[in-house]
């Protein structure tokens, strides 16, 4: 038996009837790591921490005779963009490689709280920006699925963990689809909650107004357990809604109940036939399955793409100004301030980390503004606006989640534009605020499940699992 | 061409700290620290990851400030970002309100003149460089710290106009304890801008920084009025430019031109939803700020028949203006327990440097001495002294009965008779019409009493003696 192919409350169960200990289970995992090391998925690694704690969990339960909370003892991943207390936060950049965060993100305190155990950072695309993990200080990841191809990104290393079977769960975050599409990739689930619903504080920013933590998983379960613990108001962030969390667990499958949208917008001409085959597929066995399905109209998310490129870049050009070399980061010698601030971040950003602050910087330059956030902000209006219209017909919104399957290393890097279009079915979500799960349906090409996209109201996290855990029991 | 009828315009954009316990984002302190770096955290340093939480006291502070400057207020203002790259400066960007400013439209009265006031908003402070003879090192310890900026419209005539708006911003600041606006320690910024206008010519306004008290202020404007005085009457152009105010040589210097003007890239700060005021609190505060210290002082004058410099004194601290209003209900002299107030109380506030809120003297403690002593309840000459060891705690209220110790009606008419028999002479001038020598007498039958004795009753007891005969 694998044990880290069980759900979360499986390996409970385990551990409960004494037939595993939470020590087993950490050295399992990080056996399971080292086995996989060639996927590069890890940037930092806690063993002595882990098992510390894990030991102490054992100590712990044997005391109670029961387990506190389900995530007691289980080992996380988390994103390396996101803090943790002692440890590097690099954002897989040049410029943090040394850095050490002096404390821990909201998320990551409220995980520990219920006792799981932070086993290590994984690996992303520097400060979240790009769909392939490859613009990675610490290297390229791979698929697990197969190693010639991309994890996907931004939040590759965590897919690659999960779906690499090292790690039940870890952390992403996701801006423009850098949870759901490197999910899609890895044949695992990711979580893009509702914009609000988990606090940002400790989540280093790329676009503030875009930016979530996510979850990744192999379960919708274990995605719902995670969810319900660190999903709430934070008053450390002011962005952080003020909406009490519901129950999400037990899940309860309501295909039958919800209305569910589906649109032809979401479907390009440039996918490949194959693919869109499998979808519609897929849409005939759920009608099959007593699933009410409506066509709607999206019209305005086509400029999804474009709307997020001005918005992203623009507040990515901000955020990343603090990099600059003095109070912490990347120290190099120079004569005087204006050569150390061009040393510094000349070598401490990557190309396409400079790509988007030099886009971002123009966008925000006086007499540009307009023309560039300024139309963002209005063509993300639209958006918006395309999404309540159809929300009031339908309950939830199916999608592919990736208009292509993942592609080899190396195949669009030379090339931004190809890049960016990874995220296409992705960010209109993100523009507007919505949640949305990426789940692997059971078709595959290739050995690589094609993935849904499950779209709900705004914190509607609970439809949404309750849908996917209905798919996953067909 | 000599330039005489020229018109002088300023404006100025002023910056005060507000006085709240913590930062403007953060919850550090944000009381001055000799030591560096030692008010900071993650989030004022501008560490990943983090984001700011908006402190509640500093917005109540600017919008009473907004509200005595007759502002409006806007219900919903936003918060922005100011990009520009500066060792002092953590985030690389600085949180300021740019184009929904918390109140705008609003004006202030000097001299009965209209002072329009384009704008009020908060912002945070930045940190500070400290050059050393061969390296420059950074304390953080002021960033994050509270800001309210506010911006007049160029309304001012002369640097005389814009010294009493300062003066009298001051008073209000202090007075209505939002900020402590002490212009050396920093905690009052002013830069002025100033150009000058004569028929078709006229200079290209010039901002003037690093002026660090009114003084400066007063002369960096007289010197700039001189220099662009000169400058056009030579019928050349005064470019557009940031000063510097070099206080050793008095003269303004160019810090930066027209072409290196920045650009700051504002864009709204997607980390802090927008800023609601309700009517409520709106209402709140004009209630709280109903009097402001001008018509205070005017009331101060006319209800209690005070001098103006000593309502101009009062006036400087509400608190002293609560505590004076109500020893006024309490004592039986106004006019003694004024001048006791100004000069003993503030001279006792002074030498222990407290405000008057940390006096040792309770109101009613005060107002029970002070009418003891205009019922001459108290011993002569040792007044001052009693005042003193009731300040120290040394005595008690219930010690100043055995002060009070009023000589028997009956051994001071002894006492009298007895002095008046042994000056008979004097009695005699007296008698002849020498009214002077009354003094005299008295100051004998004081004597005899050691003192124990009210002057003004022997004086009355005497002269009905005297007149008697």
């Amino acid at each position: 038996m694998d044990i880290l192919k069980l759900k979360i409350s499986e390996i409970q169960n385990l551990i409960e009837r004494k037939e595993l200990s939470y020590l087993e289970l950490i050295k399992e995992v990080f056996k399971r790591i080292e086995e996989n090391k060639e996927l590069n998925a890890f940037i930092s690694l806690f063993p002595e921490k882990a098992i510390k704690k894990a030991e102490e969990c054992d100590k712990e339960f044997n005391k109670l005779k029961e387990i506190p909370h389900l995530l007691f003892g289980i080992p996380v991943a988390i994103k390396d963009n996101i803090a943790y207390k002692g440890e590097r936060l690099t954002c897989a950049s040049k410029i943090l490689k040394d850095f050490i965060s002096p404390y821990s993100a909201t998320a990551v305190e409220r995980l520990e709280k219920k006792g799981a155990i932070i086993i290590g950072k994984t690996n992303l695309d520097e400060f979240a920006m790009g769909s392939s993990n490859e613009f990675s200080y610490f290297g390229v990841c791979l698929n697990p699925i197969n190693k010639e191809y991309v994890p996907g990104g931004s939040s590759g290393g965590s897919a690659s963990a999960v779906g690499g079977n090292m790690v039940p769960v870890a952390l992403g975050s996701d801006t423009g689809g850098s949870v759901r599409q490197p999910a899609a990739f890895c044949g695992v689930c990711g979580l893009k909650p509702t914009y609000g619903r988990i606090s940002r504080f400790g989540l280093v920013a790329f676009a503030s107004s875009l930016d979530v933590i996510g979850i990744l998983s192999k379960y919708i379960e274990d995605c719902a357990i995670v969810l319900q613990v660190i999903s709430g108001y934070d008053e450390r962030d002011s962005t952080s809604a003020q909406i009490a969390v519901p129950d999400y667990l037990p899940l309860k499958s309501n295909l039958k109940e919800v209305k569910v949208g589906i649109s032809k917008d979401f479907f390009l001409k440039e996918m490949e036939n194959s693919l869109i085959k499998l979808y519609e597929e897929f849409f005939k066995l759920l009608e099959k399955k007593g699933v009410k399905l409506y066509e709607i109209s999206l019209p305005k998310i086509k400029y999804g793409i474009y709307a997020y490129h001005l918005i992203a870049t623009c507040e990515a050009s901000s955020n990343l100004a603090r990099y600059d070399g003095i109070r912490y980061g990347l120290n190099i010698e120079a004569k005087d301030i204006d050569e150390f601030y061009i040393k510094v971040r000349s070598e401490g950003f990557g190309k396409e980390v400079k790509r988007r602050i030099i886009l971002g910087t123009y966008g925000l330059s006086k007499g540009y503004y307009e023309e560039y956030y300024g139309i963002g902000i209005k063509m993300r209006k639209k958006i918006i606006e395309d999404f309540m219209k159809a929300f009031e017909k339908v309950d939830i919104i199916l999608a592919p989640t990736s208009p292509t399957l993942p592609f080899k290393l190396g195949e669009r890097t030379k090339d931004p534009i190809m890049m960016y279009l990874c995220d296409i079915l992705t960010v209109p979500i993100s523009l507007a605020g919505l949640p949305a799960l990426s789940i692997p349906l059971k078709y595959k090409i290739n050995n690589f499940p094609i993935s849904l996209q499950i779209i709900g109201k705004p914190f509607g996290e609970k439809e949404i699992l309750d849908f996917a855990y209905g798919i996953e029991q067909l | 061409m000599e330039l005489n009828n020229y018109e002088v315009i300023i404006g100025l954009e002023i910056h005060c700290q507000l006085k709240t316990q913590s930062k403007l984002f953060c919850s550090c302190p944000t009381e001055f620290n000799k030591e560096a770096n030692i008010n900071v955290c993650p989030i004022c340093l501008g560490f990943p990851g983090v984001l700011p939480v908006l402190n509640k006291k500093a917005v109540e502070l600017a919008l009473k400030l907004a509200l005595a400057l007759n502002c409006e207020i806007n219900k919903k203002s936003f918060f922005a970002r100011k990009h520009y790259f500066y060792p002092d400066l953590p985030k690389g960007y600085q949180i300021t309100q740019y184009k929904v400013p918390l109140a705008y439209n609003g004006y202030f009265l000097i001299n009965n003149k209209k002072i329009r006031i384009r704008r009020v908003h908060l912002e945070e402070d930045s940190g500070k460089l400290i050059h050393t003879a061969n390296e420059t090192l950074v304390d953080f310890n002021r960033a994050g710290v509270p800001l309210v900026e506010i911006v007049t419209e160029p309304d001012f005539r002369s640097p005389k106009e814009v010294v009493s708006f300062i003066e009298e911003l001051k008073t209000i600041l202090i007075y209505l304890d939002i900020s402590d606006a002490d212009m050396e320690k920093g905690n009052l910024r002013c830069e002025p801008n100033i150009s000058l206008r004569y028929n078709n010519y006229s200079s290209e306004r010039r901002e003037i920084k690093n002026l660090n008290s009114i003084k400066n202020v007063y002369y960096a404007l007289k010197y700039e009025i001189e220099y662009q005085r000169s400058v056009l009457e030579k019928r050349e152009k005064v470019e557009r430019a940031t000063l510097l105010w070099n206080e050793k040589e008095r003269k303004t210097e160019i810090m930066r031109t027209k072409e290196e003007e920045e650009d700051y890239r504002y864009f709204p700060e997607p980390d802090l939803p927008p800023l609601v005021i309700s009517e409520e609190e709106i209402a709140k505060i004009k209630e709280e700020i109903k009097e402001l210290p001008q018509e205070r002082k005017k009331r101060l004058i006319r209800e209690y028949n005070i001098k103006e410099k000593f309502a101009e004194i009062i006036i400087k601290d509400k608190n002293l203006c609560e505590y004076y209003e109500n020893l006024m209900k309490l004592v039986k002299d106004k006019n003694l327990a004024t001048n006791w107030l100004i000069n003993e109380v503030l001279r006792v506030l002074n030498e222990k440097n407290i405000e008057i809120n940390k006096f040792p003297l309770k109101i009613e403690e005060l107002g029970y001495f002070l009418n003891l002593l205009s019922d001459n309840q108290l011993p002569m000459g040792n007044i001052k002294k009693i005042f003193y060891e009731l300040v120290e705690k040394k005595i008690t209220l219930k010690d100043l009965e055995k002060f009070s110790i009023k000589k028997k009606e009956e051994d001071l008419d002894k006492i009298i008779i007895e002095v008046l028999e042994k000056e008979k002479e004097v009695v005699e001038k007296y008698k002849k019409g020498k009214k002077g020598v009354v003094g005299y007498l008295i100051g004998k039958i004081v004597k005899a009493a050691k003192g124990k004795v009210d002057p003004r009753e022997v004086r009355e007891k005497i002269i009905k003696i005297l007149e008697k005969d």
